[in-house]
């Protein structure tokens, strides 16, 4: 700090710390602790906000745990809270989306850090950026005109007399959210691919060549070369991943059918229709503490540091 | 690598870029089809008619006006104090100052919703404690810029940062012993050496203000954004004009990364040349 005044004298050091103040106390810490505090508080008229009934109580976080509903596993069933149901399978979906995103990644990112010839390699990065500069939600809503009943998607697998009646892909096939799945692997698969293409850049070749003069099989070379230094890479991606799809409001309304609830819809419910602030602070409080835990355990699965997956 | 493996990965790689982009060609494609549900099958005929209802959207029109005032109000705000954070990040040591990174790049990780939410209650909460119904404490897109600015501060803050590295705190004690004052240290000395990597954080502020869906959804209040409008419109069941606005969309983009890819050709181009040149001169000076 006296370095910084002895440099830039008090007035520029002043508005320096007043500008990170700003940001770090206005816009970070006291939303979210408002968050945390709202949370506890019931949903009242505005008249009666600060009078007796206003005390603070867990009545909010009781909801999640209402309405239970018939849900079937492996034969077995279950009465399960219908908001905890909907916050299990986004996680299970999400991680789903995560592995799926992860499988296509890996092979193509170690073709450009280390098969790609370095003149065209320049224009492979630009043309896969390219979807990602059009916008997610028109990048959905792409799905959803190919998903459509008689859409291009079906009239093609018809054509080719691979089925024989138009699907409803939006419905699900093999369970609710198919539709939700591929699309988003689709929206945030380069998510996954640019981190671990970084990462395995800069792994020297010499390593490669190495492995697989001593005899490795390839697959022996990835295990045991390539993915260990890929780990950072591999981290961030599943966390950018798994974040952007258990967050994302946008894919299950464009695309998801009725019968899938996203967890984020039923916490927008809350928050809009319902118009109810204060358990939407509560489901997006238990929200972020799932985000929280994951990253940790993928900071410890990985055996990384939060400025590894930062970057 | 054997033949056939490397022939696999080219096989591999042209598949995965005909998978990103099919999707946006059947999109762009439908946009052009005379049938009121956006398809490309059936194909009804050729129009542009989708392209006129476009251009009299109003709504469309605002809702994209409103996207660039707050994306420009985003990097207005977001630049200046990511850099100014990524200076006093530079300048402490000690165990305070992984405390003060971890609160920085906290809001990269928070997920969108979150943001929103906690932003909105905030504020609100902020105008019942001081009894004031005032604008800035209800929904709008003020709490929609304040909401995106809270994480691309922190983007902004880290792309300062990596370029503050290959700074040289040298030549400040330098101009400061030669009498310059600080704010002329700061003008012309600093400054000079981030302005690469603040317009760079400030291209990708802007373009993240534009994407933004989840933070700007809570917070907005009444006022659209294009994402929100576009997410609307679909929610509402949608005619092509959307379709025609993702093709204008998609053009602006491909036109941006061939001039691009064209300016990158030509300094390459002009790169290789001088190498070639050296090498000759070198050649020629044996």
């Amino acid at each position: 700090m006296e370095n910084l005044i002895r440099r830039y004298g008090r007035g520029l050091t002043g508005i320096f710390v007043l500008l990170v103040g700003f940001w770090l106390l206005m816009l970070v810490i006291l939303p979210n602790f408002a968050m945390f505090e709202q949370s506890f508080r019931p949903y009242l008229p505005v008249t009666e906000i600060g009078g007796p009934r206003d005390v603070y109580s867990l009545n909010n976080y009781a909801k999640f745990f209402d309405a239970p509903v018939e849900w079937s596993l492996f034969g077995i069933t279950l009465m399960v809270p219908v908001h905890v149901l909907s916050f299990l399978q986004t996680i299970f979906y999400s991680a789903l989306c995560t592995v799926i995103a992860l499988i296509l990644s890996y092979p193509l990112a170690f073709y450009l850090a280390k098969i790609a010839s370095p003149q065209s390699l320049p224009t492979l990065l630009l043309l896969l950026f390219i979807p990602l500069w059009v916008s997610e939600a028109l990048r959905a809503f792409a799905w959803y005109v190919i998903l459509t009943f008689n859409g291009p998607l079906n009239q093609l697998l018809m054509w080719l007399g691979l089925i024989d009646q138009a699907i409803r892909w939006q419905q699900g096939v093999l369970t609710n959210f198919d539709a939700i799945v591929i699309v988003m692997v689709y929206c945030y698969v380069l998510f996954m691919l640019l981190p671990i293409y970084t990462s395995i850049q800069s792994l020297d070749t010499n390593q490669i060549e190495a492995a697989e003069d001593l005899g490795a099989p390839w697959w022996r070379t990835h295990l045991r070369v390539v993915i260990p230094h890929a780990k950072p890479g591999i981290a961030s991606g599943c966390v950018m991943v798994f974040m952007l799809s258990a967050g994302s409001l946008l894919v299950p309304t464009v695309v998801g059918s009725t019968r899938a609830n996203w967890f984020p819809q039923t916490i927008y419910t809350w928050f809009n229709d319902s118009q109810d602030w204060q358990t939407g602070a509560a489901y997006s409080m238990i929200f972020l503490l799932l985000c929280i835990v994951f990253v940790i355990l993928m900071l410890r699965l990985f055996r990384v540091s939060l400025s590894d997956i930062a970057k | 690598m054997t033949p056939s493996r490397r022939f696999l990965a080219h096989f591999y790689m042209a598949l995965f870029v005909i998978y990103l982009m099919l999707p946006l060609v059947v999109m762009a494609g439908a946009a052009f089809n005379d049938s009121k549900l956006p398809t490309i099958v059936p194909w009804k005929g050729f129009t542009l008619d989708w392209f006129s209802a476009l251009f009299a959207d109003g709504r469309m029109w605002r809702a994209f006006l409103n996207s660039i005032l707050v994306a420009l109000a985003v990097v207005a705000l977001a630049v200046p104090i990511g850099t100014a954070a990524a200076i006093v990040i530079n300048a402490i040591s000690g165990k305070w100052r992984a405390t003060l990174y971890g609160f920085m790049v906290a809001p990269v990780l928070a997920p969108g919703l979150v943001i929103g939410i906690s932003t909105v209650l905030f504020w609100n909460s902020l105008g019942n404690t001081v009894g004031s119904d005032f604008i800035l404490f209800r929904p709008g897109l003020h709490l929609s810029t304040l909401g995106q600015v809270s994480f691309i501060s922190a983007y902004v803050m880290l792309l300062v940062l990596a370029r503050l590295q290959s700074f040289d705190p040298g030549l400040e004690e330098a101009a400061l012993d030669l009498g310059a004052s600080h704010a002329q240290v700061l003008r012309r000395i600093l400054l000079p050496h981030l302005y690469p990597a603040m317009g760079a954080s400030a291209a990708v502020a802007f373009f993240q203000s534009l994407e933004n869906f989840n933070v700007t959804l809570f917070t907005r209040g009444g006022a659209d954004t294009l994402t929100v409008y576009v997410f609307s419109k679909v929610r509402a069941g949608i005619t092509p004009t959307i379709n025609a606005l993702a093709f204008l969309l998609i053009c602006v983009t491909l036109v941006l990364a061939l001039v691009y890819e064209m300016k990158r050709r030509r300094k390459a181009r002009i790169e290789a040349e001088r190498a070639a040149e050296a090498r000759r001169a070198e050649a020629a000076m044996l």
